[in-house]
């Protein structure tokens, strides 16, 4: 209650970690305030993760501007940062005279937008790049990329916090108040924040946030879509997505591999209001199962690993259309509020060039110093499993830890294990290793780590076993000791 | 690059009674890899009696089995890394091995596959529903009580009716948690009929046939889940479907040969078995790379997995001196009724073990072995049921044909 920041960010997504990041380059007090126990929890980790290429998007749009954008500069972005990228292009394959026309016309509208790199290929083409694929030719988007979601996340996250950014976590904001030096304050359960600007970056409850920013009006509806994940022994079979002939609203069920080597199936598409639920129905695996095998129809069911859902935030006129980004700042009803809305797909792509529009309609309003320490490199745990020969050999000779490997699946070490429980934004949830190391991640689902990773978390950071939280608060592993261990 | 006759992936039963019978046999240039800090594998966290009951006819815990041949290893000084995970298997037999020492290699002149395997979880059979904590696979739960001292539940479902399910059942009891019950989805166990009895029965805890779980709820820990009956093409019956509050679905419902280190080394891997296709010696589709335990075929007691693998020891020994094993020029098909068979191909020269299990539960039914027209061996049982395993010496006679097939009647 005491401090006074300059910059209060709502929402750990890539936006708000993408904000913290871009804003720590100046001389500003930041917070980011989230409701879960980590970055990345809900719409940001709950996708394809795809870098998208721009061309699906209505031109003139924000979304077709900064898809571009951060298409162009994911490359660079991904290097400084640090989290893993891959410019493998990605198809849309189609099989009828109309699938070509509205290919074309995805092609002009993408070349319109800006985006590179697209042309149409002949079947021969496309079974040269993808030999298992089911099409007659397909729109080869050469600059679509695939991105691991959540190190993405996380790098922007944690070179935000090593830069002076503070994150606090299990900060759901219940209110927020204006006084009359124009000073907000910002109401949790756990604690009151003053602030003088305010990011609303709050995905799935941007409309809340906008109501109680003064801002009323908006219509937002959740696009929940569910996937399957396959063994990454399927991995080397799709090199790039192969997406289907896409819609300007949805883009089809697709055949994705993740830069992990794994594919995913999905998403399906279909309207909630309920944004805390992310089970998955039987009828979305089964038509899943169908789709995704008209295209690609090299998997069983006894390659699935395991399911998700994620939900979009969509900004919907009154006839139910859905809307472009609307970013914006309202002097009028909200100063010093950044009010960000409808902040859907192709968010991962673009989240630092909207964080950087951001940070110039604030910079209209006030001059904000530079940070001079800001250093823009954010180095992440190194991987056991992505090293050579020698490079391991010299990583165990310098930390012997690096040579016990804890998950087999992924080949984690157990030094990267402790990397990670150490990490800086001080996350120490099962789902919070599992996505900053991999382990847990692969075909045995920790069957064989998990017991390892949740002794550590309490050996390394001295925590009850009733404080291992699988993910969410109240998510607790245990109900304590089967009994009480003898005194040594 | 270091040499060594025989490297023997895992240190469970698989492993160590291989070892033992080949150092006995006097093939004593071994090393034994384990990933894990002590030998033994998944018989440290079973620490239920049952085992040894054929082998040494009295019932042993799991720790005290494994212990017999970690013993016997020790004192015939086999040579054994720990904490040494095998990243690597060549078809021409180069082992890479990580350890907190550093990266070794080796090239070996026989490799037997003892890997074990692991569990089938939620995620594989796509259990519809939300993801909270509390769902757990039976060896999990097991290893969290057994050797992590965590209780990991309180109000407890289980699903399926394997073996570890139906162990966990009565464990968790025992500790305090209240099992509400065992829900299998197929018509009839997947378990051991002592284990019922004993796991279930004894203790008032009931089976449900027929059932499955089709939701899980809850967004932090397990609030509770839908069970419904299933038709006989184990699809869920509208209509059935009731909710179970609880904080934890423990899941018993398969084991799945660990092979991705054979995958690499270019064995080639039996759909139903989902080990190694082998040979009567149990000779992979890689030569002088051999199988044997839950790596290869999934078994019901540990004895057999011991038993096994001293027969490959007796093979690899042969192979070791004679540079090359017969030819299995004989293909032997999993036919009418017969999940699958053990091996998938022989000499058609030697008697040799048949291991295999049938579809379905029968009763008074023949298993018959056909050449052709020619039948070469056949058996009657008055019950045979899936989860118990079925073996029987046989001899091949003079083959008239390169594809047999196993079926029942």
């Amino acid at each position: 209650m005491d401090s006074l920041y300059d910059v209060l960010i709502i929402g750990g997504g890539v936006i708000g970690c993408a904000l913290a990041r871009e804003l720590a380059r100046y001389d500003l007090q930041i917070v980011v305030l989230e409701k879960n126990p980590d970055v990345c929890y809900e719409t940001s980790g709950r996708n394809t993760g795809v870098c998208h290429g721009g061309f699906a998007y209505d031109t003139g749009s924000l979304k077709a501007r900064f898809c571009v954008e951060g298409n162009r500069m994911m490359g660079d972005l991904a290097e400084e940062l640090d989290f893993p990228f891959k410019r493998c292009g990605k198809v849309l394959v189609g099989n009828s005279r109309a699938d070509y026309e509205q290919l074309l016309r995805t092609m002009a509208q993408g070349e319109r937008n800006g985006a590179t790199g697209l042309r149409m290929i002949d079947g021969e083409e496309l079974h040269r790049l993808i030999p298992s694929v089911v099409g007659e030719f397909a729109l080869l988007s050469e600059n679509s990329g695939i991105l691991d979601p959540f190190m993405m996340t996380i790098a922007l996250a944690e070179n935000a916090c090593e830069n002076g950014v503070r994150f606090d976590f299990n900060r759901k904001v219940t209110g927020i108040t204006r006084d009359a030096d124009g000073i907000w304050t910002v109401e949790t359960p756990a604690a009151y924040y003053r602030t003088r600007w305010i990011i609303n970056s709050a995905g799935l409850g941007c409309g809340a946030i906008s109501e109680m920013l003064g801002i009323h009006g908006y219509h937002t509806i959740g696009s929940k879509g569910d996937y399957i994940i396959l063994d990454k022994r399927l991995g080397p079979m799709v090199p790039m997505p192969i997406y289907t002939v896409p819609s300007n609203t949805y883009m089809g069920i697709h055949v994705t591999v993740t830069t992990e080597g794994n594919l995913l199936l999905g998403p399906t598409a279909e309207v909630t209001q309920n944004y805390s639920y992310y089970g998955v129905e039987q009828k979305n695996l089964d038509g899943l199962y169908q789709e995704a095998m008209a295209i690609w129809p090299h998997f069983t069911r006894a390659d699935y690993i395991r399911t998700y859902s994620g939900i979009l935030s969509k900004w919907v006129n009154e006839e139910g259309v859905i809307q472009d980004y609307r970013i914006e700042i309202r002097d009028d009803l909200a100063p010093h509020a950044v009010n960000l809305v409808g902040i859907e797909s192709p968010g991962l792509t673009s989240a630092v060039p909207i964080a950087r529009y951001v940070i110039g309609m604030m910079q209209e309003r006030e001059a904000f110093a530079p940070n001079p320490e800001f250093n823009p490199e954010r180095r992440g745990i190194r991987r056991f499993a992505d090293m050579t020969a020698e490079e391991r050999s010299a990583a165990i000779a310098e930390d012997p830890a690096y040579g016990e490997l804890i998950c087999r699946c992924q080949q984690v070490s157990k030094a990267e294990i402790r990397q990670a429980i150490h990490n800086p934004l001080g996350v120490h949830t099962m789902v919070g290793l599992k996505y900053r190391t991999r382990a847990m991640m692969g075909r045995c689902q920790g069957g064989y780590c998990q017991m390892r990773i949740s002794r550590m978390i309490q050996e390394e950071l001295g925590l009850s076993p009733e404080q291992i939280e699988y993910n969410r608060q109240g998510s607790n592993l245990f109900y304590g000791k089967v009994r009480e261990e003898a005194a040594r | 690059m270091r040499e060594v006759d025989v490297l023997i992936v895992g240190g469970g039963p698989a492993g160590l009674s291989a070892a033992v019978a080949l150092y006995e046999q006097g093939v004593k240039d071994i090393l034994v890899v384990e990933r894990e800090a002590q030998l033994g594998g998944i018989l440290k966290q079973c620490i239920h009696d049952g085992f040894g009951l054929t082998r040494f006819q009295q019932a042993l815990s799991g720790p005290e089995y494994a212990q017999i041949f970690i013993d016997r290893v020790r004192e015939l000084g086999i040579p054994c890394l720990t904490n040494a995970a095998v990243l690597e298997i060549t078809p021409d037999k180069k082992v890479t091995i990580v350890t907190p020492e550093g990266l070794l290699e080796y090239r070996a002149r026989a490799i037997l596959l003892a890997m074990g395997c692991r569990e089938r979880t939620r995620g594989a059979l796509a259990i519809p529903g939300e993801r909270p904590a509390g769902v757990f696979t039976a060896g999990v739960a097991q290893s969290y009580i057994n050797l992590y001292n965590r209780m990991p539940a309180r109000e407890v479902v289980i699903l399926g009716s394997g073996d570890i399910g139906l162990i966990m059942a009565r464990r968790l009891t025992l500790e305090g948690a209240h099992v509400k019950g065992v829900y299998e989805i197929l018509p009839y166990p997947s378990g051991l009929a002592r284990n019922i009895q004993q796991c279930l029965n004894d203790y008032d805890i009931p089976l449900h046939l027929g059932h499955t779980v089709i939701d899980i709820h809850g967004d932090a820990r397990l609030t509770g889940v839908t069970v419904a009956k299933v038709d006989d093409q184990r699809r869920p019956i509208p209509g059935t479907e009731e909710y179970i509050p609880c904080d934890t679905l423990i899941l018993s419902v398969g084991l799945i040969p660990e092979n991705e280190l054979s995958r690499g080394a270019g064995v080639m891997l039996n759909p139903r078995t989902q080990g190694a296709v082998v040979d009567e010696y149990g000779q992979t589709s890689a030569p002088g790379i051999f199988a044997a335990g839950n790596v290869l075929h999934v078994h019901d007691v540990v004895d057999e997995v011991s038993a096994e693998a001293e027969r490959q020891a007796a093979a690899i020994r042969k192979y070791l001196e004679q540079g090359a094993l017969p030819e299995a020029g004989v293909t032997l098909r999993a036919g009418q009724g017969v999940h699958h068979v053990v091996p998938q191909h022989i000499t058609g020269a030697d008697e040799f073990l048949l291991s295999l299990r049938v579809a379905t539960p029968l009763r008074n039914t023949k298993i018959t072995v056909r050449d052709g027209d020619r039948i070469v061996a056949q058996k009657t049982y008055r019950r045979a049921v899936p989860a118990e395993m079925i073996h029987f010496m046989v001899k091949p006679g003079t083959p008239q044909t390169h594809e047999w097939e196993v079926s029942v009647e």
